[in-house]
């Protein structure tokens, strides 16, 4: 559970975000809509405490989260671009953020399901596109956490391999876990989401059910109505 | 500094000095170190002399190493920085582990690349063994300090080519620049008093202060130059060492807290 209040962010003159309200429910599929530069990422980032907010707050499970740190026991996250140390190995990689984070983790079940074994003695500069995403999935599931965020989590998969993240995905909502993602694929949208938000400029466009955002924008196909949206038709 | 946390501090320290182990860099400059006192030891039968070269050496080229190690293992560990801000781990861990990471492997080279040498000829039975402590020490000092300097610069630009060159500046200016004004005032002011001025000039220069610092127990007066002579005069040896230190370690803390600080406030 996410509870964001009236967030604002700036860079300079930029203003990024311009008062977000936004609840994040447990047990449901959050979908973050938006076209490149609406504020997607550093809506994200604020959760994360990576980027600091010029105001507002947020609240994981009924705690501020400004000047804690201990909240992100919380989350699983999975960034847009995988950045990695390049010159560890993937299990060498694994030890160290389950050192760094005191727990076990279930690594094996999910390095089996997406066809990690293989890759497990590879130092990360070697994997390919593909294989680094199912690798930064794996480190955004592997803790058990009340919350996961994924920021573009299909980005570069397999058919198999998607097919088996939406199944990991669906697991762990009916788990009660409060899911938020981020996505340019509509059809991902459609199939998984429960609440959409749409972020336009900075500010939050629609929030609702996808089927609410259908009917509301017209279009027979969730796609129709974001075109409609980013062509200006719904003024 | 209550904000620590020291538990995962050392964990980030020991992953950053296991990074920094697989660097080629960290072995160069051991080999540098440790080629270059065997061949003075080994030209040099005096060892003394070889302290009194070392140091020339140590107090250009120990700054200019961990500025540059410095600026090019902060923006080149980015990605491991951004890895660990996701983490239930405190900033002022994650970026103080970072900066005890490097000074530590820098300061390991240095030591072992120079320690083994001196042990190898047997310093200890010279007399000269607490003259090479001094030397080390305060070439330890100038790592720690520099390393500390060049993470404050390159926290403050995100533009990497930006952060290389205002670090290697930094350095320039307290190696070179710094006394050559340093020098062209005194010149020009020779008729006033300036002893006091030349005291509180030195305090501002990490690398003179540990020139003083060395030069203050080598007891050399021909090699101490006018601000060890002025340490010498107003503080007295004992005194003098005193003071030198403790500005050394006022300029660890305070970069390293300013850098602390900017890691704290940053958006990334």
């Amino acid at each position: 559970m996410i509870i964001i209040d009236n967030l604002q962010k700036s860079f300079g003159r930029n203003e990024v975000l311009k008062g977000i309200n936004l609840n994040i429910r447990d047990g449901v599929i959050t979908a973050i809509l938006g076209p490149n530069g609406s504020g997607k990422t550093t809506l994200i980032k604020s959760i994360l405490g990576m980027v600091i907010p010029g105001d507002g707050s947020i609240e994981m499970n009924g705690k501020g989260i400004h000047n804690n740190w201990k909240y992100r026991n919380q989350i699983g996250y999975l960034p847009q671009i995988a950045r990695f140390p390049e010159n560890l190995k993937v299990k060498e990689l694994i030890r160290m953020i389950k050192d760094i984070r005191r727990t076990e983790g279930k690594e094996d079940p999910l390095a089996e399901m997406f066809d990690l074994k293989q890759a497990m003695d590879k130092p990360l500069r070697h994997l390919s596109g593909g294989t680094r995403q199912k690798v930064n999935i794996l480190l955004a599931f592997m803790f058990e956490s009340p919350n996961y965020i994924l920021d573009e989590p299909t980005a570069g998969l397999d058919p198999l391999s998607l097919i088996r993240f939406k199944e990991l995905l669906i697991a762990e909502k009916k788990n009660g876990k409060a899911i938020l993602l981020t996505t340019h694929i509509v059809s991902l949208v459609e199939e998984l989401a429960d609440d959409v938000i749409f972020l336009l400029e900075g500010n939050i466009f629609f929030s609702g059910s996808v089927e609410e955002l259908k009917s509301k924008y017209g279009g027979l196909k969730l796609e129709h109505s974001i075109a409609n949206i980013l062509s200006g038709q719904h003024v | 500094m209550r904000t620590f946390y020291p538990a995962s501090m050392f964990k980030i320290l020991k992953y950053s000095l296991f990074d920094l182990t697989r660097s080629r860099w960290t072995y160069g400059y051991f080999l540098f170190y440790l080629i270059f006192t065997f061949g003075l030891l080994y030209f040099s039968n005096d060892v003394s002399k070889a302290i009194i070269s070392m140091m020339n050496i140590i107090l250009i080229l120990n700054p200019l190493i961990a500025t540059l190690f410095g600026a090019l293992y902060f923006y080149g560990s980015k990605e491991f920085a951004e890895l660990l801000l996701a983490l239930p781990l405190k900033r002022s861990s994650i970026f103080m582990g970072k900066y005890l990471g490097l000074s530590l492997s820098l300061s390991l080279s240095y030591l072992l690349g120079t320690g083994i040498p001196f042990l190898f000829y047997e310093i200890q039975a010279t007399g000269q063994a607490w003259n090479f402590l001094l030397l080390t020490v305060a070439g330890l000092f100038l790592t720690f300090i520099f390393t500390g300097l060049s993470f404050l610069v390159s926290i403050r630009f995100e533009n990497t080519i930006k952060g290389f060159g205002i670090s290697i500046f930094i350095w320039l200016f307290f190696a070179i620049i710094y006394d050559g004004i340093f020098l062209l005032t005194l010149l020009i002011f020779e008729q006033y008093p300036l002893d006091k001025y030349a005291l509180i000039m030195t305090l501002f220069n990490p690398i003179d202060l540990s020139r003083v610092l060395i030069m203050l127990k080598l007891d050399i007066s021909a090699l101490m130059g006018y601000t060890g002579a002025v340490f010498n005069k107003f503080l007295g040896t004992g005194l003098g060492m005193i003071v030198a230190f403790g500005s050394l370690v006022i300029w660890i803390v305070v970069p390293v807290f300013v850098f602390i600080r900017f890691a704290k406030k940053k958006d990334f």
